[in-house]
C-alpha cells in the first residue's frame, strides 16, 4: 500500500510528540520505564493516530478498536498516546504513579478512560486481547483488538497457551505486536533468557507472521494494513526496535528498562526530541 | 425444580436453560466437558461454547476479555485447577477491575475420591475469598446449585462456585427464596448451631437428628454464600447457644471456618472448627472412605458437638 507523504510526515510528528509527553512524565529523579516505552513509540503513533478507530468523546464507544498493553509495564507510551488524544487533561502526566493522580503504575481500566484492561502480571494480556477479540465477533463486530506484547513478555507461558488459542479460533480481527527490542529487565534476551527462532514460532502456532522495522513508520503502516487484511486468523507483528530509541544514554540498554534520568540526561533527551522535530520538518 | 441429585449435571443443564434467552452467556472450557457437564451447553449452543484445550490460565484470561464485550462468561474445571492453575489470572485478568466472570470448580473437596491428592481441592475456598471483589458460592444439593447458578447470572461480578462430583440428597427448600449472600436455617435447634457448607449441611442434619435423641438440640445453618458472609445473619444465629460449630469439607485454614472464626472474634462463644486438618487428600475407593478418614461423617459432627458441650 502507498502512503502519503504528508501521513507519514504527520505520525511521525505524534511519534516525538509521544516521546517528548514520556519525559514529561519521567522528570529527573523520577524511576520510569523509558527504554520499553519508546521502543514501541512508533507502532503506538501509527495505531492511535491513524489506524484505529477510536472516539476521543467516548472511550466506551461500542465500535472502536481496542488496543491491550500486555506489556503493562511500558504504559508511558500509552498514557502520552490517550493525553494527546485528550482523554484526560494533560496535568495528568505530572502525576503519573502518584496517590492522587489517575496514571497508575500499571494499566488501569478503573482509573484511566482509554485503558482497555488490567495488565501488568505479564503474560495475560494476548489472552485478554483474544477474548475480547471473540466477544467482538459474537456480536458481528468490524471492531479489531491489537495487543502490544514486549520480548521478554515471550517467556511467559501463557503466550503460546493463547498463540494456540487464538490459531484454533482463526480469530482474524486480532493482531499481536511484539516489541522485539532484545532488551528485558536484567540484561539483553540474548544474555537473559535466549529464545530463538522467534519468526518460526509464531508461523508454528498458525500465526500470519509479518517481520518490519519497528521504527520504519511506512513499514508499520504496510504490516498494519496487512493484517486488517489477512483473514484466515491473527497476524503477529514482530517488530525490530531499539530499547530506549532516540535518546542515546538510554538505547540498548537494560538499565533503562525501569530507571531515572539524571539533569544531564534529561537535557539531552529533550535536545534529541528539538532535534527530530528539526528533521522531520527539513 | 430439579429432580436430579446431581449437582454438576443441575449445573450444566440449569445453564442450557439460561442459555436459551440469555444470549450472552459463553461457556469455556478445558477439556474436562463430560465432568464438569459443560458440555450440556456447548451441545446446544457450539457457537458460544469455547473449547480451550488444557490450558487453564488462557481461559481464565480469555473469560476476562469476552467479559468486557458483555458477556457473561463461565469458565470450568476441576475445582483445583480453576482455582489454583489460574490463580494469577484470575487475580489480576479478573478481581482487579472486579469483571463479570463466573468461575465453575467442579469435582470440589475430596469429592472425586480416586484421583487423589493433585485432584482434590481442599484449599479452593481460601485462595478465592481472600481475593478481594470475589463472591464464593458452596451449594450443597442440586436444588440449591440451579438456584445459585440462576442469581449468579443475574448479579454481576466475578463470582467462585464449588461443585460436588457426586449425587447429594436434597436437603434445601426448593420454594424458599434464594439469593447470594443469604443463610438458611435447615434444622431448628437451641444448644448448639452448626455452620455448614456443601456437603456438610447433610452431615449435619444427619448429626443433628442423632442428638436430638439425646436430648441435645442442635441448629443447623447452610451457609451456602461463604463470601459476602452475612455477619448480621450469623451473630443472629448464635443468640441464645452455648457454643459454635462449623463444618466444611475444606482445610481447616483459610475456610469458612476461619471466615467464622473472625466474624465470632467479639463474642466469647465456644468454637470448633470441623474441616481437613492442614494436610492434602489421598485416593479411595469411595467417596465414604474419604469422608471417614478425614472425620467428616454425620457421626464425627455428632461426637464434635457432645465434646465442645462438655467444655
Amino acid at each position: 500500500m502507498e502512503y502519503s507523504e504528508e501521513l507519514v510526515r504527520e505520525l511521525k510528528r505524534k511519534a516525538i510528540q509521544v516521546r517528548a509527553n514520556i519525559l514529561e512524565m519521567i522528570p529527573p529523579g523520577k524511576v520510569g520505564h523509558l527504554g520499553g516505552s519508546s521502543s514501541i513509540a512508533d507502532v503506538m503513533a501509527a495505531l492511535y493516530f491513524h489506524m484505529m478507530r477510536i472516539n476521543r468523546n467516548d472511550p466506551k464507544d461500542p465500535s472502536r478498536d481496542r488496543l491491550i498493553m500486555s506489556k503493562g509495564h511500558a504504559v508511558l507510551v500509552q498514557y502520552a498516546c490517550l493525553a494527546e488524544l485528550g482523554y484526560f487533561d494533560r496535568s495528568e502526566l505530572g502525576k503519573v504513579k502518584t496517590f492522587t493522580g489517575i496514571l497508575q503504575g500499571h494499566p488501569d481500566m478503573d482509573k484511566t478512560p482509554g485503558i482497555e484492561a488490567v495488565t501488568g502480571s505479564l503474560g495475560q494480556g494476548l489472552s485478554v486481547s483474544l477474548g475480547v477479540a471473540l466477544g467482538l465477533r459474537l456480536d458481528g463486530s468490524k471492531s479489531r483488538v491489537y495487543a502490544i506484547l514486549g520480548d521478554g513478555e515471550l517467556a511467559e507461558g501463557q503466550i503460546w497457551e493463547a498463540a494456540m488459542a487464538a490459531a484454533v479460533y482463526k480469530a482474524s480481527n486480532l493482531t499481536a505486536v511484539i516489541d522485539w527490542n532484545g532488551v528485558q529487565a536484567t540484561s539483553t534476551t540474548a544474555e537473559t533468557f535466549p529464545i530463538e527462532n522467534l519468526v518460526e514460532k509464531w508461523k508454528a502456532f498458525g500465526w500470519n507472521v509479518i517481520e518490519i522495522d519497528g521504527h520504519d513508520m511506512v513499514q508499520v503502516l504496510g504490516a498494519l494494513d496487512a493484517a486488517k487484511a489477512y483473514t484466515q486468523g491473527p497476524t503477529a507483528i514482530l517488530a525490530h526496535t531499539i530499547k530506549g530509541k532516540c535518546f542515546p544514554f538510554a538505547e540498548g540498554k537494560a538499565k533503562y528498562h525501569n530507571a531515572a534520568m539524571n539533569e544531564e540526561e534529561y537535557k539531552i533527551a529533550w535536545q534529541c526530541i528539538e532535534n527530530m522535530k528539526r528533521e522531520v520538518e527539513a | 425444580m430439579r429432580t436430579s441429585d446431581s449437582l454438576r449435571k443441575t449445573y450444566g443443564e440449569t445453564l442450557v436453560e439460561l442459555g436459551e434467552k440469555n444470549t450472552d452467556i459463553v461457556m469455556l472450557e478445558a477439556d474436562l466437558g463430560n465432568s464438569t457437564m459443560s458440555s450440556l451447553f456447548g451441545n446446544m449452543y457450539p457457537e458460544r461454547y469455547f473449547q480451550m484445550g488444557i490450558a487453564e490460565q488462557n481461559m481464565a484470561s480469555v473469560a476476562a476479555g469476552l467479559s468486557l464485550t458483555g458477556k457473561i462468561p463461565f469458565i470450568n474445571s476441576f475445582a483445583v485447577f480453576a482455582s489454583g492453575r489460574a490463580y494469577d489470572q484470575i487475580r489480576s485478568s479478573i478481581t482487579i477491575a472486579s469483571l463479570n466472570v463466573k468461575i465453575c470448580g467442579s469435582s470440589a473437596g475430596l469429592s472425586d475420591f480416586g484421583d487423589g491428592k493433585t485432584h482434590q481441592s481442599i484449599d479452593d475456598i481460601a485462595l478465592m475469598q481472600v481475593l478481594p471483589h470475589m463472591t464464593v458460592l458452596s451449594p450443597c444439593d442440586a436444588v440449591e446449585t440451579e438456584q445459585m447458578v440462576k442469581a449468579m447470572v443475574e448479579s454481576k461480578g466475578p463470582m467462585y462456585i464449588r461443585i460436588n462430583r457426586n449425587d447429594l440428597p436434597v436437603v434445601t427448600n426448593p420454594d424458599a427464596e434464594y439469593h447470594i449472600g443469604k443463610m438458611t436455617q435447615v434444622v431448628e435447634g437451641k444448644d448448639v448451631v452448626v455452620f455448614a457448607t456443601g456437603i456438610m449441611v447433610q452431615q449435619s442434619i444427619q448429626a443433628a437428628r442423632q442428638l436430638e435423641q439425646e436430648g441435645i438440640s442442635v441448629r443447623v445453618v447452610n451457609v451456602s454464600t461463604i463470601k459476602p458472609l452475612d455477619t448480621e445473619a450469623l451473630l443472629g444465629f448464635c443468640e441464645g447457644v452455648k457454643a459454635v460449630v462449623t463444618a466444611e469439607e475444606h482445610s481447616i485454614i483459610g475456610g469458612l471456618g476461619s471466615t467464622v472464626a473472625s466474624a465470632l472474634s467479639k463474642t466469647r462463644l465456644p468454637l470448633d472448627i470441623i474441616g481437613v486438618d492442614d494436610r492434602y487428600g489421598t485416593s479411595a475407593e469411595n467417596y465414604t472412605i474419604l469422608l471417614k478418614h478425614y472425620g467428616l461423617e454425620s457421626e464425627d459432627v455428632a461426637s464434635r458437638i457432645r465434646a465442645i458441650l462438655t467444655v
